[in-house]
């Protein structure tokens, strides 16, 4: 069900708030043992502010959008006085004592905290599998992953566990799990949505965005939590059009691209690719022009987002040294040992690669063969995209190069893990608005995802063109795993 | 020692931290008060709280700006911020955003003024690199010892993090520690003008670190570079260089290398002494920071910004010398502190005549102003009633004796000298008349000391006009009691 005919039930009375959390509840109870998509529950908070709420509206309020729409937020984003762990040890007690302004914006308008959602730790990993608290499991086939790094958000939303999520965005992270697990997840422009309070990977690739059941929920959260922020200065101030309005448009003459080098990937798998090609000709029969495009520079994307985010992670994550707050080794007796060992012992392996990496790429005598080069490429994918943008008005590809991957599949194999993100990455290193959501089923009945991507703050067409394919293939209803069938 | 043969010329550089004094850190809103309990300025910003961001504030912009105005630096239409990455715990996100390759200002000078004892003044122009602006660190408090090395543990204060930093960097332009302590202290002064520091050395508002060298003659290749720090006022700047300047000269001499390497300054001991060898240069592993974007600073605004500006020490001085005829002396002591300034153009600007000005502001004045502590604008005597009372003496209507008089009232009270004056009826008396009569008094009183002068005795006068101050209280017009005096002994 979505937001809207939710608010509509809460109106009518047909259910209460506090029985829509207790529901959630529930079900969070009945399933995330097998599935691990929460790290922590705020049940009480939840009951309380849903009882709130109800009092509220028995006595005639007025509510605010998502009053009493029970979320569930990545653990990367701050929640003041909730654990925010981003998944790793090193962070394990970490409170905040601030709000993001993505969820600040979500509680102020009515959404209810459900919990903290698992990710790979720091959102570093495609699968969710890097977690220092333990994988999530795919809500479709426990034994496959939920992509990652919003794997828990993404399967929270659609194991039926909330309504709604937060996840966030770096090289695919929303999209990537939203195509895994079958569900709609949307990263928007650069700078659309403020940072403040996301726990930083990539500082210039990082945006937050939601994951929902249907288009117009991610139209409907994007509006609350959109717009300019005086706390982040990369946040664009940019007014905020009405996502919803434009929903119904009709995309009659809509020219969607296909970028030929996504097509033609190696690694694509054929029936990720049929359905996608499928799902092109139903834009077709509403009345879109396909055109294929080029991108030349594409598939330089993952290599250039391979030295940049790594380098910025590599100070960004310099802050945690045991000093101020985190993980503090205990194993030291001395300031100079205190942080290498917090850091030691405080880190994964996967965020200690990607550390490693950065801190190479930006070393004297590197800096130029790989962060300044790729910051050039960079360039070029930007270009690729601003060229294709001339010709076309969205771009469609496949989300990701195959379906769900199992458990451990590239565990051992960090570059295989990488290309997973392909598709993804490059609309992170052009800023670009892009979204993922459902189009069909593999022959294991594994979701299939395609990704359509808009050029810079054209959510609205985004949106537009996703509804408009949503409401000509209908909401995705497809078979979960037989464990989480209640 | 022997005398050396070689005419080693010393090359000195210095890098200034200036701290801008906006109320606010240049990242966040949190407090820049000095001096307060450890920890009580920070918020989740400057500590460095993960999912923390920052902002510029802008008054740190506008006063980097006006600052490497004043400096005649060219200001870049774009500049950026940059992280430089190391780890230390007094850094809260072991790096610091700073800028490296796109400084807001490049390619200005000052120039400054060297005066020393026994040798001639001259002027000097100093090239200025660059002026970039960066966050300050916090301090670490090492318990149990002075420094880290033998400490049991230590303390971190994050007060200072995130404080607004200029960092000047001069040309190697500076020949002798007394050129090196001018600059820094030219550097100051213009700073103080502006009014976007205090320059407080004491409290680390203004910190100087010295890169110092020795070569044996002017177009030799620069020596090794030596890296100064800790010198906490000018003197000792200028000291450590001497120091530095014929340590090095010594190890060349005795056929012994300089390291390249980071020196402290002893205060208590006067010397340097050697903190940590420079060799493997440190990789700050710099690249721009991605949660601020590009500084641009429009043409309007840098307009705006200009005219702004005061009028700057090294002009007043030019001015001082040049429309009032001081000496460069005096042109120096009244410009030193901006406020010194003012008061000096106020009172010229009543209309006294700028030499008397001078006079009496850099001698009583001054005195009792450094006395007090007292800045020109809580001194209670206005700029106006000094004027007023030095116009009384060029009007003839107080003596300088009487105006020293009333002097010590008008520092510690203010008020008007004119009313001082009548009220305690110390007015000049500069009536012909009246003085006539009274000195007509005096030689009927003293008949015999006027036989004896009219013999010959004329060093009595003296005499009579001490008698004829003591009559009147001292507020006979002397030049004029002398004349008239002078006329009837001699009558």
């Amino acid at each position: 069900m979505s937001i809207a005919e939710w608010r509509q039930q809460l109106k009518l009375g047909k259910v209460s708030s506090l029985e829509l959390v207790e529901e959630k509840l529930a079900r969070i109870k009945k399933v995330d043992g097998k599935l691990h998509a929460f790290l922590e529950v705020t049940s009480d908070r939840a009951r309380a502010d849903a009882k709130r709420i109800d009092e509220a509206r028995a006595k005639g309020q007025e509510l605010p959008p998502l009053a009493g729409i029970p979320f569930a937020i990545k653990d990367n984003l701050c929640t003041k006085g909730v654990l925010t762990t981003c998944s790793s040890k090193m962070l394990e007690q970490f409170v905040p004592p601030y709000e993001s302004t993505v969820t600040e914006r979500l509680w102020n308008s009515g959404a209810v905290l459900l919990g903290k959602t698992n990710l790979d730790e720091f959102a570093m990993g495609s699968s969710t599998e890097t977690s220092a608290f333990g994988a999530t499991a795919n809500p479709w086939n426990l034994a496959r992953v939920p992509g990652g790094s919003s794997g828990g958000s993404a399967a929270a939303v659609a194991s039926g566990e909330c309504i709604a999520s937060l996840g966030s965005d770096t090289g695919g992270s929303i999209r990537q799990p939203a195509s895994f697990c079958g569900v709609v997840g949307l990263k928007p422009t650069y700078g659309r949505v403020s940072r403040w309070g996301l726990v930083a990977f990539a500082s210039s690739l990082d945006q937050v965005g939601p994951f929902t059941t249907t288009v117009a929920d991610s139209a409907e959260i994007l509006q609350v939590i959109a717009g300019r922020d005086s706390r982040d200065s990369t946040c664009l101030e940019v007014a905020v059009p009405n996502y919803s309005e434009t929903l119904n448009n009709s995309i009659s003459g809509m020219r969607v691209g296909l970028i030929k080098e996504c097509f033609e990937q190696n690694g694509l798998s054929d029936e990720v690719k049929k359905s996608v090609l499928e799902s092109a000709q139903k834009l077709q029969l509403l009345g879109a022009e396909l055109k294929e495009v080029s991108c030349p520079r594409f598939n330089d994307g993952i290599a250039t987002y391979y030295v940049i985010a790594p380098s910025e992670a590599s100070a960004n994550l310099a802050r945690y040294d045991g000093v101020k707050y985190g993980y503090r080794s205990m194993s030291t007796d001395n300031l100079s040992s205190m942080t290498t060992a917090s850091r030691t012992e405080g880190f994964g392996s996967e965020v200690k690669r990607r550390i490693l990496v950065g801190t190479y790429a930006l070393s004297a005598g590197y800096v130029d063969a790989y962060y300044k080069k790729a910051q050039k490429v960079r360039t070029l994918i930007r270009n690729d995209f601003d060229n294709a943008f001339k010709q076309v008005d969205v771009l469609l590809t496949p989300t990701a190069p195959t379906t769900a991957f199992k458990v451990g599949t590239h565990s051992a194999d960090p570059v295989s893990m990488y290309l997973s993100d392909l598709l993804t990455i490059p609309a992170n290193l052009a800023g670009l608005p892009a979204i993922s959501l459902p189009c069909g089923f593999d022959e294991a009945g594994l979701p299939i995802g395609m990704q359509l991507i808009g050029n810079v703050l054209e959510e609205s067409r985004l949106l537009n063109v996703a509804h408009q394919y949503e409401l000509e293939a209908g909401v995705m209803s497809g078979s979960p795993a037989g464990e989480l069938i209640v | 020692m022997t005398p050396s043969k070689v005419a080693w010329e010393p090359v000195i550089g210095l890098e200034t931290h200036v701290q801008l004094g906006t109320n606010s850190k240049i990242f966040t809103s949190a407090s820049t008060a000095f001096g307060d309990d450890p920890n009580t300025h920070i918020d989740p910003v400057v500590c460095g709280l993960p999912g923390t961001l920052p902002v510029l504030n802008e008054k740190v912009l506008e006063y980097a700006v006006k600052a490497a105005m004043a400096l005649n630096l060219q200001i870049a239409e774009h500049s950026k911020f940059d992280r430089k990455q190391y780890f230390y715990p007094d850094l809260p996100k072991n790096y610091q955003i700073s800028q490296f390759d796109e400084p807001i200002a490049e390619d200005g000078w000052i120039e400054v003024e060297v005066a020393e004892k026994g040798k001639d003044t001259y002027i000097k122009k100093i090239g200025i690199e660059r002026l970039h602006m960066e966050e300050d660190a916090g301090k670490l408090v090492h318990a149990g010892s002075d420094r880290l090395a033998g400490s049991t543990h230590s303390l971190v204060d994050y007060n200072r993090a995130g404080v607004a930093l200029a960092e000047i960097v001069s040309m190697p332009d500076l020949r002798t520690g007394r050129e090196a302590a001018e600059y820094a202290s030219e550097i100051r002064r213009i700073m103080r003008y502006l009014g976007v520091s205090d320059g407080n050395m004491q409290e680390g508002s203004l910190r100087c670190d010295v890169n110092i060298s020795v070569r044996p003659g002017p177009n030799e290749p620069f020596g090794t570079k030596v890296e100064i720090k800790n010198m906490n006022s000018f003197s000792a700047i200028q000291k450590a260089c001497e120091y530095e300047i014929q340590r090095q000269i010594k190890a060349y001499e005795a056929g012994e290398a300089v390291i390249q390497e980071t020196r402290l300054w002893d205060e208590a001991k006067q010397l340097t002494k050697s903190m940590r060898s420079k060799e493997g240069s440190s990789d700050y592993r710099y690249f721009p920071d991605p949660d601020l974007g590009p500084i641009e600073v429009s043409k309007e605004l840098r307009d705006i910004w200009h005219t702004e500006l005061p009028e700057l020490p090294a002009e007043k001085r030019h001015r001082y010398a040049d429309q009032f005829g001081l000496s460069q002396y005096d042109a120096r002591v009244l410009t030193d502190e901006f406020s010194m300034a003012h008061y000096f153009e106020r009172v010229v600007g009543a209309g006294v005549d700028p030499k008397s000005a001078s006079n009496w502001i850099t001698g009583d004045v001054a005195a009792f102003v450094n006395l007090q502590k007292l800045t020109y604008s809580q001194l209670p005597l206005k700029a106006e009633q000094l004027a007023e009372m030095i116009q009384m003496i060029e009007n003839g209507v107080i003596s300088g004796k009487i105006a020293k008089e009333i002097l010590p009232e008008l520092l510690t009270k203010g008020g008007s000298p004119k009313l001082i004056v009548e009220k305690r009826g110390l007015g000049m008396i500069s009536d012909p008349e009246i003085l006539s009569s009274i000195v007509d008094e005096l030689l009927a009183t003293f008949p015999t000391e006027v036989e004896a002068f009219r013999g010959g005795k004329t060093k009595l006068q003296g005499f009579f006009v001490g008698q004829l101050m003591k009559k009147t209280s001292g507020k006979a017009d002397p030049r004029l009691a002398n004349q008239i005096l002078s006329k009837k002994l001699k009558a």
